[in-house]
C-alpha cells in the first residue's frame, strides 16, 4: 500500500518535474542557425574546396602523388630555353609548363594531404564548401591557365626543340667522328 | 438560441438546423486545427530550443495551410490489397465521430448545436465512436503495422473509458445535470463558482469539494489523453514502432482527415473538462458587456471564453505530449487499470459521501 502511494505521488511529481523543465525551454534562446542566411564562421583550419594559384605552380607534381585517392591529374611540358615563365612568389624559378591540373573534387577526400607537400604553397583550402552540380564532370576543376590550344603549341615547341637538338647532336657526332658510323643518337 | 433563430429566418427548421449545425465545422474546427498543428510545432519547436516554421508568412503563420494545399494536390492512394470500401469510409468514420461530439459542446448561451439532457453522455458515447474508424484504417489497410496500431489504440480507448467516465459520473453527481449548458449556467459570475474550486455551492462542502474534484479532473485529463492517442499515450501512432500505426496507408486528404480528427477531438475533450470542470462559456471575471451594457457582446465574450480555455487546455496537451516519452503497452494497461481506476472509484465514494450532507 505504501508503495501503491509512493508510486502515485512520483508518477505525478515527476511529471510536474518534466514539465517545469520543458517549459523553462519555452524562454531559452534558440540554437537554430538558420543556415542559408546565417553562416557559422568556420575554424580556421577548415577544409573544403581546393584552390590552386596556377601562376605559382611549378609543375613539381608533389600533390598529385601525395593524393591518397589519385584526384589530381598534372601534365607539364618543359619549356625550352628561350621561354621565361617567370618565378614563382616565393622566388623559385618556374621551368615547366603546367598544361594540364585537374582536380576530380567528387573524388577528394578533403584530406589535405596535398597540401603539405607544395614547395611553394599553391595548393591550398578555400572556405568554400557550397559548390555542388547536377552534372558530375562539372566537379573536374580545371586550374591551368593554358588553353587546350596553347598546351597543344607548347607540346610542339618542345617537341620541336627536342628533334632541333637531336639533330644538332647527330650533326656534332658526324663532325666530331667522320669514320665512326652513324650509330644513333646514343652519345 | 442560434438554430432556432436560423431556422426561423429560412422559414425551414432542417435548413436552419443544418446551417447551425455546420457553424463550427466552418467557423471554428477548419481554422483551429490548421492553427492547432502550427501551434504544436511551434510549441515543439521552442521546448527543444527550435525555432519553427517560420518561412511562410510572418512567423510561419501559413505554414499549416500551405501544408494542407500540398495534401490537396497529393495522388489518393489506395492499396492494392486493401479492403476497399473500408479503407475509404474509415477516415470519415473518425471524423464524424469527432465532429458530432461539436453538437452538444456549448459554446456559448446561445449557442449549442444540440441542447439535449444527456450531452455529456451523448458526447462521451459518440467520441469512443472513433475506435471504430480507428479498426476500420487499420485493418483495411492490410498493413501489419496498421493493424497493431489500431489493436493497441481499440485496447487503449476502450480501456480508458472507465476511469474518464467514472471521473464524470463523480463529477455529475454533485453537478446533477447531464445537459452541458445548464452545467455551463451553473458557474455563473466569477471563477470560484467553478466545478473544480466546489461549485456554486455555499458552505463548508465547497471546501470539502475541492480536492475531489480536482482528483477528478485530473483523472479525466490523464485518460482523455489516453484517449485521443496523445502522448504519452500514442502507442496506437508510435512512429518508432509503428511508422504512423493505423494510418500508415494514407495519403492526401484521406490523411489530412485524420489530422483533422486528432485535434478536433483534443478539442472536444478539452471542451469537455472545460465545461464541466472549468466554468464552460462563464467568463472568470464577469462581462465586460455588463459592465458596459451592451447586452449583444455579452454572447460574444462566451464564445471567446469557451474557445480560450478550450484552446488553454489543448496546449496543455500539447506541452505534456513534448515532455513525456510513451508509455509501454503493459505501463499503460497498469497505470490504467491499477491506478486510475481504482481512484477514480475512491474519489467517486468520497463524492457520493460529500454530496449526502
Ligand atoms: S585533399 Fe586529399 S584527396 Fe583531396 S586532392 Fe588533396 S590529397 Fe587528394
Ligand atoms: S605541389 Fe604545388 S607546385 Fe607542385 S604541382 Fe602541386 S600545386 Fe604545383
Amino acid at each position: 500500500m505504501k508503495e501503491y502511494l509512493k508510486n502515485t505521488w512520483l508518477g505525478i511529481y515527476t511529471v510536474l518535474v518534466g514539465m517545469k523543465v520543458t517549459i523553462s525551454h519555452l524562454f531559452k534562446p534558440k540554437v537554430t542557425i538558420q543556415y542559408p542566411d546565417v553562416r557559422v564562421k568556420l575554424p580556421e583550419r577548415a577544409r573544403n574546396r581546393l584552390y590552386v594559384n596556377i601562376d605559382d605552380c611549378i609543375g613539381c607534381d608533389q600533390c598529385s602523388r601525395a593524393c591518397p585517392v589519385d584526384c589530381i591529374t598534372i601534365e607539364t611540358v618543359k619549356a625550352v630555353p628561350g621561354e621565361d615563365l617567370g618565378t614563382t612568389s616565393n622566388g623559385k624559378r618556374k621551368a615547366l609548363w603546367v598544361t594540364k591540373f585537374d582536380i576530380d573534387i567528387a573524388k577528394c577526400c578533403y584530406c589535405g594531404l596535398c597540401v603539405y607537400p607544395c614547395p611553394t604553397e599553391c595548393i591550398w583550402m578555400t572556405d568554400v564548401y557550397e559548390f555542388s552540380e547536377y552534372n558530375r564532370d562539372n566537379l573536374i576543376y580545371h586550374f591551368s591557365n593554358l588553353t587546350p590550344e596553347e598546351a597543344e603549341q607548347k607540346k610542339l615547341n618542345y617537341q620541336k626543340f627536342e628533334e632541333e637538338k637531336a639533330r644538332q647532336k647527330a650533326a656534332v657526332q658526324a663532325v666530331n667522328n667522320p669514320n665512326k658510323q652513324d650509330s644513333g643518337n646514343l652519345s | 438560441m442560434i438554430p432556432d433563430y436560423l431556422a426561423e429566418f429560412f422559414g425551414n427548421k432542417f435548413i436552419g438546423y443544418l446551417i447551425a449545425a455546420a457553424l463550427p465545422l466552418f467557423l471554428w474546427i477548419l481554422p483551429y486545427a490548421l492553427y492547432a498543428v502550427y501551434a504544436e510545432r511551434k510549441v515543439s519547436a521552442f521546448m527543444q530550443d527550435r525555432i519553427g516554421p517560420n518561412r511562410v508568412g510572418p512567423k510561419g503563420l501559413f505554414q499549416t495551410i500551405a501544408d494542407i494545399l500540398k495534401l490537396i494536390q497529393k495522388e489518393d492512394i489506395v492499396p492494392a490489397s486493401a479492403d476497399k470500401p473500408l479503407f475509404v469510409m474509415a477516415p470519415y468514420v473518425i471524423f464524424a465521430g469527432t465532429f458530432a461530439a461539436f453538437a452538444a459542446l456549448p459554446f456559448s448561451s446561445i449557442y449549442i448545436g444540440s441542447n439535449i439532457n444527456l450531452g455529456v453522455f451523448y458526447i462521451m458515447a459518440v467520441s469512443s465512436f472513433s475506435v471504430v474508424g480507428i479498426l476500420m484504417a487499420g485493418w483495411a489497410g492490410n498493413n501489419k503495422y496498421s493493424l497493431y496500431g489500431a489493436m493497441r489504440s481499440v485496447a487503449q480507448i476502450v480501456s480508458y473509458e472507465v476511469p474518464a467516465l467514472l471521473a464524470i459520473v463523480s463529477a455529475v453527481m454533485v453537478i446533477g445535470s447531464l445537459n452541458l449548458n445548464e452545467i455551463s449556467e451553473m458557474q455563473t459570475a466569477y471563477f470560484w463558482n467553478w466545478w473544480i474550486f466546489g461549485g456554486p455551492v455555499v458552505g463548508i462542502k465547497k471546501f470539502l469539494l475541492i480536492i475531489p474534484m480536482t482528483i477528478a479532473f485530473i483523472i479525466f485529463f490523464i485518460a482523455s489523453l489516453a484517449e485521443v492517442n496523445r502522448t504519452p499515450f500514442d502507442i496506437p501512432e508510435a512512429e518508432s514502432e509503428l511508422v504512423a500505426g493505423f494510418h500508415t496507408e494514407y495519403t492526401g486528404m484521406k490523411f489530412a482527415m485524420f489530422f483533422l480528427a486528432e485535434y478536433g477531438n483534443m478539442f472536444v475533450v478539452s471542451a469537455i473538462s472545460v465545461s464541466i470542470f472549468f466554468g464552460g462559456w462563464q467568463s472568470p471575471f464577469g462581462y465586460l458587456g455588463n459592465s458596459l451594457g451592451i447586452s449583444w457582446l455579452i454572447p460574444v465574450e462566451q464564445v471567446f471564453w469557451f474557445l480560450f480555455k478550450g484552446s488553454l487546455l489543448v496546449l496543455v496537451q500539447m506541452w505534456l505530449r513534448w515532455t513525456l516519452p510513451r508509455l509501454r503497452v503493459d505501463q499503460l494497461m497498469t497505470v490504467c487499470w491499477k491506478y486510475l481506476t481504482p481512484y477514480a472509484f475512491i474519489n467517486l465514494v468520497l463524492i457520493g459521501i460529500i454530496t449526502l450532507f
